[in-house]
């Protein structure tokens, strides 16, 4: 299972920044869309990703006993991915404005701000 | 409970300007209460933590093993007070400066978040939570930059998100990755228990350190990362360049101190870091004065200065000693008094004038003396001039450098001290010492009264800051130097974390 992670993992991250280094802003926000995805499969590959019960404490006892699955990367990713959200949806609004101003995605016609 | 003051102040402020969405005139005056609130309570913070150490607040009463903790020690105490401070003048400035459109768009509202995520930044005592600080910080940067919505704004505004989206990025792998090591997120935990695993495996740490660096470093604007910076930090109003060069880089300063003291404090690490620091530390510094020297734009010439600014503060964090680290922390609160007093002052050269253009502008020694002298007094502390702030923050530097023997940082950056004063009076001769030229004549209509006060007073009172710090330099020395004996005392601040409290 790990192995498959650690692929899936290393062609989002490799077509996520192939996508970034594109002059086309909207590939450049499809980059980095890919590049967050697999960095929160990162941080759950980190938990050790196992097929094991919930980590719910049973009925009557005080500690989890037998074998759970780490819950903490599964909540760290999902306040990385609301996170993500928010930040790519203003990413998209931006973009959008951009073109309608600039009239172009070509990110090598943006830098007037820089002369 | 007082830890939590300062963010709940921001905090509430920020959400009662939502509310009052549609009354731009009553969210200013909660917008400037909320502020001299937060920093009344940063200055109890403070001068609590002085007194009595590290103070520690564990939300939901949970341990630092499975909650998240707010820790103020000395160098966050000294930070939230600087923040509430930059807070409350520039919201008085914007006041004038921030144009109607813009309030009623919910620039209050915008501002008090993102100073949420700046003193939430300087508190947390846990490394994902500092990433959500991060977030809420950038988010509402993001906005309060694109506000205006013009064509500089939208391009300088677009290499700013992307960067420091990437740079986020990076930290969440970083974190991720620092997770599957160690099993925890707490600062004070992943220290303890990196003490062994360093030892174990020093190159696997090393390589997050590198990865910590890169990521903070971007928002630092450090060599090679900081392109984003001088692209879009000239395009907002003035009152938001000054907020921004004020506090944001700093933030990535103030996470690479943090990180480098605590989590990699281990010798193996220090000992790779150090070098990789310096050089990083003397390339920020001369490219960032090489671009200001070359710049004909106001606050364009002043953004490349912050650049070279965070140089001297990575001079310090390389050095590694609680000489340079005091160094540091002074030359930190320095440098936001002394760059914000000259965005401040750019920002009313632009309002009667029309224009940022060095080549524009002129006369203002002959016009307006008050003014040119709130120019002249923070520029000559930002080269190092005495008897103002720059020269103690840079001398605490450079002895610190000399007594390391690391002679060649030391040069590097006596020699960008030099250019810092060439590009200052670069400014001095173009804004203010040369003949008015005829293109400005139209002069625009004068401050009026309420203007006046809403402009000069921040101005004053930040630009005479760096007199202060540099006449009374003593009692601001023994505050950082006791701040950086913290810093360099991991165990105190690891045992008071996962004691449960001082």
């Amino acid at each position: 299972m790990n192995v498959l992670l650690a692929i899936v993992i290393g062609v989002l991250f490799g077509s996520g920044i192939y996508m970034i280094l594109r002059r086309s802003i909207v590939k450049l926000i499809l980059g980095l869309g890919l590049v967050s995805h697999a960095i929160n499969l990162t941080i759950f590959a980190s938990g050790n990703v196992s097929r094991d019960g919930p980590p719910v404490i049973r009925e009557g006892e005080t500690v989890l006993s037998g074998s759970f699955a780490n819950p903490l990367p599964q909540a760290l990713i999902l306040t990385a991915i609301v996170i993500g959200l928010a930040s790519t949806a203003f990413a998209l609004v931006l973009i959008k404005r951009a073109y309608a101003i600039i009239g172009t995605d070509d990110v090598d016609v943006m830098n007037t701000t820089e002369e | 409970m007082l830890v939590a003051l300062p963010l709940l102040a921001q905090f509430i402020t920020g959400i009662l300007c939502l509310i009052l969405w549609n009354r731009a005139d009553r969210q200013r005056w909660i917008s400037l209460a909320g502020s001299a609130i937060a920093l009344i309570s940063a200055a109890v913070l403070l001068s609590a933590v002085r007194a009595d150490g590290i103070h520690l607040l564990q939300l939901g009463s949970w341990p630092a093993y499975a909650g998240i903790v707010l820790v103020a020690d000395l160098f966050s105490a000294i930070m939230v007070v600087v923040t509430a401070f930059m807070g409350l003048m520039v919201g008085i400035y914007g006041l004038a400066d921030i144009d109607d459109g813009q309030k009623q768009s919910g620039f209050h509202g915008l501002f008090h978040f993102m100073l949420v995520g700046v003193t939430g930044s300087f508190l947390t005592g846990d490394l994902f939570n500092l990433f959500v600080w991060f977030e809420i910080m950038l988010i509402s940067s993001f906005v309060l930059l694109t506000l205006v919505g013009k064509r500089p704004q939208i391009e300088g505004g677009l290499k700013y998100v992307i960067l420091n989206m990437l740079a986020s990025l990076t930290f969440l792998a970083a974190v991720g990755l620092l997770y599957s090591v160690t099993g925890t997120v707490n600062m004070a935990d992943l220290a303890r228990q990196l003490q062994s695993i360093t030892g174990q495996h020093p190159y696997l740490i090393i390589a997050l350190a590198m990865m910590f660096t890169v990521a903070f470093g971007m928002k630092a604007a450090v060599f090679p990362l900081f392109g984003w910076l001088p692209a879009s930090y000239h395009t907002p109003p003035t009152a938001v360049t000054t907020i921004f060069g004020a506090l944001l880089t700093k933030v990535g300063v103030y996470a690479l101190i943090r990180v480098y003291t605590l989590i990699f404090s281990q010798p193996a690490v220090i000992e790779y870091a150090r070098p990789v620091l310096l050089v990083l530390a003397a390339l920020t510094m001369v490219l960032g004065v090489f671009g200001a020297v070359s710049q004909y734009g106001f606050r364009r010439l002043l953004s490349f200065h912050i650049i070279s600014q965070i140089g001297y503060l990575i001079m310090g964090l390389g050095l590694f000693t609680v000489a340079s680290l005091a160094g540091t922390i002074f030359f930190l609160v320095h440098v936001i008094f002394a760059k914000s007093a000259l965005f401040l002052v750019s920002g009313i050269v632009h309002r009667l004038t029309g224009t940022y253009d060095l080549k524009r502008l002129g006369g203002f020694y002959r016009h307006d003396l008050a003014l040119s002298m709130l120019f002249f007094i923070p520029a000559m502390a930002l080269a190092g001039i005495p008897p103002f702030s720059g020269f103690w923050a840079k001398f605490a530097l450079i002895k610190a450098g000399l007594d390391t023997g690391d002679y060649w940082v030391v040069a590097v950056a006596l020699f960008v001290s030099m250019l810092t004063l060439y590009s200052m009076i670069k400014i001095w001769t173009y804004v203010f010492m040369r003949e008015r030229p005829a293109s400005l004549q139209d002069e625009r209509p004068a401050l009026d009264r309420s203007e006046r006060w809403q402009r000069w007073g921040p101005a004053v009172l930040v630009g005479s800051l760096t007199v202060v710090m540099g006449l009374f330099a003593g009692p601001f020395f023994a505050l950082a130097t006791e701040a950086a004996g913290q810093l360099m005392t991991p165990a105190t601040y690891i045992a008071v974390v996962l004691g449960g409290g001082s």
